[in-house]
């Protein structure tokens, strides 16, 4: 009994506790940026690099240059799992501290909070991820997704395999297979794919591989049986070691095998040991661990003892991917600081400042980084894709390489596809799309 | 002192059979749905009814739902997420093929295309019983959830997959769709909570609820004392799945605005509910909600301890959310087997002879 009541009384105290409990309190003069990160869960070994990456750019803009402006930028994770239910109660959490922005860091969590955001007038950066159709911003003003979205990145991989084939025409009557997480994620490609399937003349075989990918058999005994000459992954997390293995298993040509810039790091082919070497994937930025970026994250943040992760591991392509997100973040912070004049811009002047975030190759020097897309984006095109690269793995000396110019994507076909989608979810949704001309 | 029925005769058949036939039972309730609809609305925080009620009552209409089919009829069900699945594509189908149609009528619609489907995975319950038949729902889940995947017309061609409420209005008020004050989509999740338990609660005590009882406790027998088990069990699974598709269809609709329906309500969904109603009691209309409640905000709170008040990292707290979250588990099946509404029962008692127990 006495066991039974001491529990009862804990708990009744912990209930008291968690409603009067009073979370970190974000002063007026600091900047508030929530993390949804996931270090828990069956994405975890993909989350953990990505979010050290965003924590450690944060720590970054504190420690060496005291705050975006003076101003002192506030951290707090919640660890979503990569469920978008939990998603869903962080971003409500959060909310309430005035975000500057808001970072989902899943393509389903995107998905709940687009029309959420907009309600509540928090910008929502989804960076290479979410939903394609956002880069209208005549109906997604709250919505920026770039510098490429999904679908340009499909066209991209079209043209690059067109390339490698030797002309777009050549594609005739090849084999292409798009091995896709079974999600609002996985499944974005598909439309885009089917589209130039019918226009250059190649068979599509679409697989899906159901969460969380561990389980493959299937997906690559149809692989032997169809005999694709390329294979199209967009997978995530422990879906594609699995899949890079089994690839290896099957002895198909790695060099044949491209994933899309989610099956594209470090965990994903060091698994399949030297399985893997020669497999490629897509990406929007270079990969590399030598940039001025790198050099005063060490500097600053891993030599105080400040990191999150290890320093070996800052090297790797989504921590970097991590840094980015940020470092976009403060730079538009920045930006909205000077033109509006205020220490903690709003909802309305983050937005604005998002919205008119160009990024040449001086704005990315400055940030320490060098080789990275021209962003351009207007208000009615949140995307601003130009091109998208290629990367192959080099399984001796671990290391990523590009072996591609920027490939152009195909916006003549994606943004009349975008268009229409847009044109569909503001019609169900009852949205009047803003003047953009 | 306060909890005596001594002096409280009952002199009419209907006062007999009063659901709670102790006076201060009645004011309890009546003070607690006082405070539900009058007092509620008006304090909570957006993050309050959003994480937090509107959760807790979803899941308690999907709990009532399973404790109707397995805690009073004793059919074993796996299939709880795939019929919040076929609640929720309905209410989404109805609502946006039809843009005219009172809201009301598309939940009770969608609660109706759930049973339907209930009725179908539910037949296989008259040949085969107990841990085979929660297979066979296992069945139900995976063809479910692999149908909506599979077939884009079930969001009307959306190439994520994914399907958005659009907004909708009921008497004015705008419910559903990101413009729905949290406030107004809360009245509505309580008022059609409290309807729907009602109901459940006149069901589970009237002829209907007691052949369910029958089967439940001796089938043989209830097949020799009149009850055809044919009827009785597939009742009791479109009953079932007609709460369950009613909570698919307000999680969807009310709470969470657009889902993934095979991420939303996947096989670790039905396993959620059939804790919620295992830790609250099975056979219990009370056990439902208590059951949701804990399932829902124990790993909200201890999140929120943790972080809010010992300043841990969200990701360390997480690792012993999920430690302390299995060991409370444990520790009730062992403390009370029979779920949080048989401890609310034996307080109850307790209550009566306080505070002179002896």
């Amino acid at each position: 009994m006495t066991l039974k009541k001491l529990t009862f009384g804990l708990g009744a105290a912990a209930m008291m506790a968690s409603v009067t409990a009073v979370d970190v309190a974000v002063a007026a003069d600091q900047l508030f940026i929530p993390g949804l990160v996931y270090r828990t869960g069956a994405y975890a070994p993909n989350g953990v690099p990505f979010a050290n990456g965003f924590k450690d750019y944060i720590t970054l803009i504190n420690e060496r240059d005291g705050g975006v402006n003076g101003v002192k930028l506030v951290y707090e994770e919640c660890e979503t799992g990569y469920n978008t239910k939990v998603g869903v109660e962080c971003y409500e959490k959060m909310k309430s501290k005035n975000p500057v922005v808001v970072i989902p860091n899943s393509t389903g969590i995107t998905y709940q909070l687009i029309p959420k955001t907009a309600v509540d007038k928090i910008p929502l950066l989804t960076i290479g991820y979410g939903r394609t159709s956002a880069a209208v911003g005549s109906v997604f003003p709250w919505v920026f997704n770039y510098p490429a979205t999904y679908w340009s990145q499909a066209t991209a991989v079209i043209r690059y395999i067109g390339n490698q084939a030797g002309g777009m025409d050549k594609l005739k009557g090849q084999k292409i297979a798009h091995i896709y997480h079974n999600s609002a994620y996985g499944k974005e490609a598909n439309p885009t794919l089917k589209v130039l399937a019918k226009k250059y003349g190649f068979k599509l075989t679409l697989l899906a591989v159901d969460h969380p990918g561990q389980e493959q058999k299937a997906t690559w005994l149809q692989i032997r049986r169809k005999k694709p000459n390329w294979i199209f992954m967009s997978g995530w997390g422990v879906m594609n070691q699995v899949a890079i293995k089994e690839a290896a298993a099957n002895n198909f040509p790695m060099d044949h095998f491209i994933g899309n810039w989610w099956s594209g790091s470090e965990n994903d082919v060091v698994p399949a040991g030297m399985g893997a070497n020669g497999y490629k994937s897509a990406t929007f930025h270079p990969a590399g661990s030598d940039t001025k970026m790198h050099a005063d994250m060490r500097k600053h943040v891993y030599a105080k003892g400040l990191g999150a992760g290890k320093e070996s591991r800052i090297g790797e392509v989504l921590y970097l991917r991590g840094m980015i997100n940020h470092a976009l973040v403060v730079e538009a912070i920045s930006r909205a600081q000077k033109k509006y004049s205020v220490k903690v811009p709003n909802g309305d002047q983050m937005r604005w400042s998002f919205e008119n975030l160009t990024m040449k190759d001086a704005d990315w020097k400055r940030l320490g980084l060098t080789g990275f897309p021209n962003i351009d984006v207007t208000c009615n095109d949140h995307e601003g894709a130009k091109g998208v690269l290629f990367q192959q793995w080099d399984a001796k000396n671990k290391k990523w390489n590009s072996v591609s110019d920027w490939v152009p994507v195909m916006r003549d076909i994606v943004r009349p596809m975008m268009e229409a989608d847009a044109a569909k979810y503001a019609k169900e949704n009852n949205i009047t799309p803003r003047n953009c001309s | 002192m306060f909890y005596r029925e001594a002096g409280q005769l009952k002199s009419s058949y209907a006062g007999d059979e009063a659901i709670f036939p102790i006076v201060q039972d009645r004011w309890a309730m009546a003070v607690l749905l006082l405070f539900v609809f009058g007092v509620l609305p008006f304090i909570g925080t957006e993050y309050f009814y959003q994480a937090i009620l509107i959760p807790v009552m979803v899941y308690s209409v999907a709990a009532i739902g399973l404790n109707l089919l397995t805690g009073y009829c004793g059919q074993l069900s796996l299939g709880t997420g795939a019929f919040m699945a076929v609640g929720a594509v309905a209410c989404f189908k109805l609502a946006t093929a039809f843009p005219e149609m009172n809201l009301i009528i598309v939940f009770v619609l969608s609660g109706l295309v759930a049973a339907g489907t209930g009725l179908l995975f539910g037949i296989p319950s008259l040949r085969i019983k107990g841990f085979y038949l929660a297979v066979a729902t296992l069945a139900a889940q995976f063809f479910l959830s692999w149908l909506f995947n599979k077939v884009t017309w079930f969001q009307n061609y959306a190439p994520s997959g994914t399907i958005t409420m659009p907004p909708r209005e009921v008497f004015g008020f705008v419910i559903t769709g990101a413009h729905a004050s949290a406030e107004a989509r809360f009245v509505f999740c309580a008022i059609v909570v409290t309807i729907l338990a009602l109901a459940a609660k006149n069901i589970v005590r009237g002829p209907i609820g007691r052949s369910w009882m029958a089967i439940r406790d001796q089938d043989i027998a209830a097949e020799l004392i009149g009850y055809r088990p044919f009827q009785t069990k597939l009742m009791a699974f479109s009953v079932s799945s007609f709460y369950v598709g009613f909570a698919g269809a307000m999680a969807f609709a009310l709470w969470l605005g657009s889902v993934e329906t095979a991420e939303a309500f996947d096989i670790n969904q039905s396993f959620q509910i059939l804790f919620m109603i295992i830790i609250g009691g099975l056979g219990s209309i009370l056990g439902s909600f208590l059951g949701a409640a804990f399932i829902v905000l124990m790993p909200i709170i201890l999140t929120n301890v943790f972080v809010g008040i010992f300043d841990m990292q969200a990701v360390t707290a997480k690792h012993i959310e999920f430690i302390v979250f299995g060991g409370l588990i444990i520790f009730f099946l062992i403390v009370e087997p029979q779920g949080m509404a048989r401890l609310w029962q034996l307080t109850k008692e307790k209550l009566r002879s306080w505070p002179f127990p002896y």
